[in-house]
C-alpha cells in the first residue's frame, strides 16, 4: 500500500464522513433522530461518500485505531470483525466496507460507561478493504484493513 | 414476535464482557426470490444497550451485518450481579428486548 493512494482516500473520505457523525453526535437517543441517520449514511455506497455523508471528511489514519479481522474470510456471508480504539473520548465507531453495494456496515455510539471496543459479524460481496472510523474528542480518525473474501457473501 | 436474544456477560477486573446473539433474518433487499423479484430488506437497525438501566451502547446497523448478528462489547464499572438488556429494533418496526444479569 503506497502512501499517496492512502492520503487521497482519506481526503476524499474526509469530505463525506462530517455530516454523518455530526449527526451522530448531536442526535439524542430517539427513534425519529436514528432513523434520520439510518436513512443517510446507509444508503450510500463507497467509503469516500459514506464518510462525506457521515460528516468525518479528512478523518486521519491513527495507529489507535485498530481493526480485528482474519486476512482471509472464508465466508463472506460472515465476516468476523472487531474494532478497538485507545484513543481518549471516543464517542463513535463505524465499520466501513468499501466493496459492499452500500459501504457503511455499522456505526456504534460509546456512550457513558463502554469501552471503546466491539466485535460484529458483517456480510461482505467480495475482497475489499474495511475501514474502521472512529470519532474521539470531536476528531475523527481511520484504520484501513484488507480483508480477502474467498466464497462471496451476497447470498446474505 | 421474534426469538429471545442469548446474552452472556462476564465481569472481570470491573470490566464486563457482553456477548449476544440475536435471531434475526438481515435480508439484505439485494437478494431476488427465485421468480426474480426482489426480496424486501429486512433487518435490524438499532440496538441499545443498558447497565442496570443506564444506556451504554448505542448501535445503528445496515443490512451487512450477517444473519442472525453476533454483537460484543465491553462495559466498564459493571460487576457481579449488574442487569445488561438489550433492545433491537428492526426497520418493520418490530422489537425485542432481554435482560441478563452479569456472572463473574
Amino acid at each position: 500500500m503506497n502512501r499517496s493512494r492512502r492520503t487521497t482516500l482519506q481526503v476524499a473520505g474526509s469530505a463525506g464522513l462530517y455530516g454523518a457523525l455530526v449527526s451522530i453526535g448531536f442526535l439524542r437517543p430517539g427513534t425519529a433522530a436514528a432513523q434520520a441517520f439510518d436513512q443517510g449514511a446507509f444508503k450510500v455506497s463507497g467509503i469516500a461518500a459514506t464518510m462525506k455523508a457521515m460528516g468525518a471528511d479528512g478523518a486521519a489514519e491513527s495507529k489507535d485505531v485498530v481493526i480485528v479481522a482474519p486476512d482471509i474470510a472464508e465466508n463472506g456471508a460472515v465476516v468476523p470483525v472487531g474494532i478497538r480504539s485507545g484513543l481518549p473520548k471516543t464517542e463513535m465507531m463505524a465499520l466501513l466496507v468499501e466493496k459492499n453495494p452500500n459501504a457503511l456496515a455499522g456505526a456504534y455510539e460509546i456512550l457513558d460507561g463502554a469501552d471503546p471496543e466491539v466485535s460484529m459479524r458483517i456480510k461482505m460481496g467480495e475482497s475489499s478493504n474495511v475501514v474502521a472510523l472512529v470519532k474521539a474528542d470531536g476528531k475523527y480518525y481511520m484504520a484501513k484493513k484488507e480483508i480477502k473474501v474467498t466464497i462471496g457473501g451476497c447470498g446474505g | 414476535m421474534a426469538d429471545p436474544m442469548r446474552i452472556r456477560a462476564t465481569a472481570k477486573d470491573g470490566v464486563a464482557d457482553v456477548r449476544v446473539l440475536m435471531a434475526h433474518e438481515m435480508e439484505t433487499g439485494q437478494r431476488k426470490d427465485s421468480s426474480g423479484k426482489p426480496i424486501p430488506a429486512w433487518h435490524i437497525t438499532e440496538v441499545t444497550a443498558t447497565l442496570n438501566g443506564k444506556p451504554v451502547l448505542k448501535v445503528h446497523w445496515g443490512p451487512a451485518i450477517s444473519k442472525n448478528p453476533y454483537l460484543q462489547f465491553k462495559v466498564k464499572g459493571a460487576k457481579a450481579g449488574d442487569k445488561i438488556a438489550v433492545s433491537w429494533v428492526d426497520n418493520k418496526g418490530e422489537k425485542r428486548t432481554d435482560e441478563a444479569t452479569v456472572g463473574g
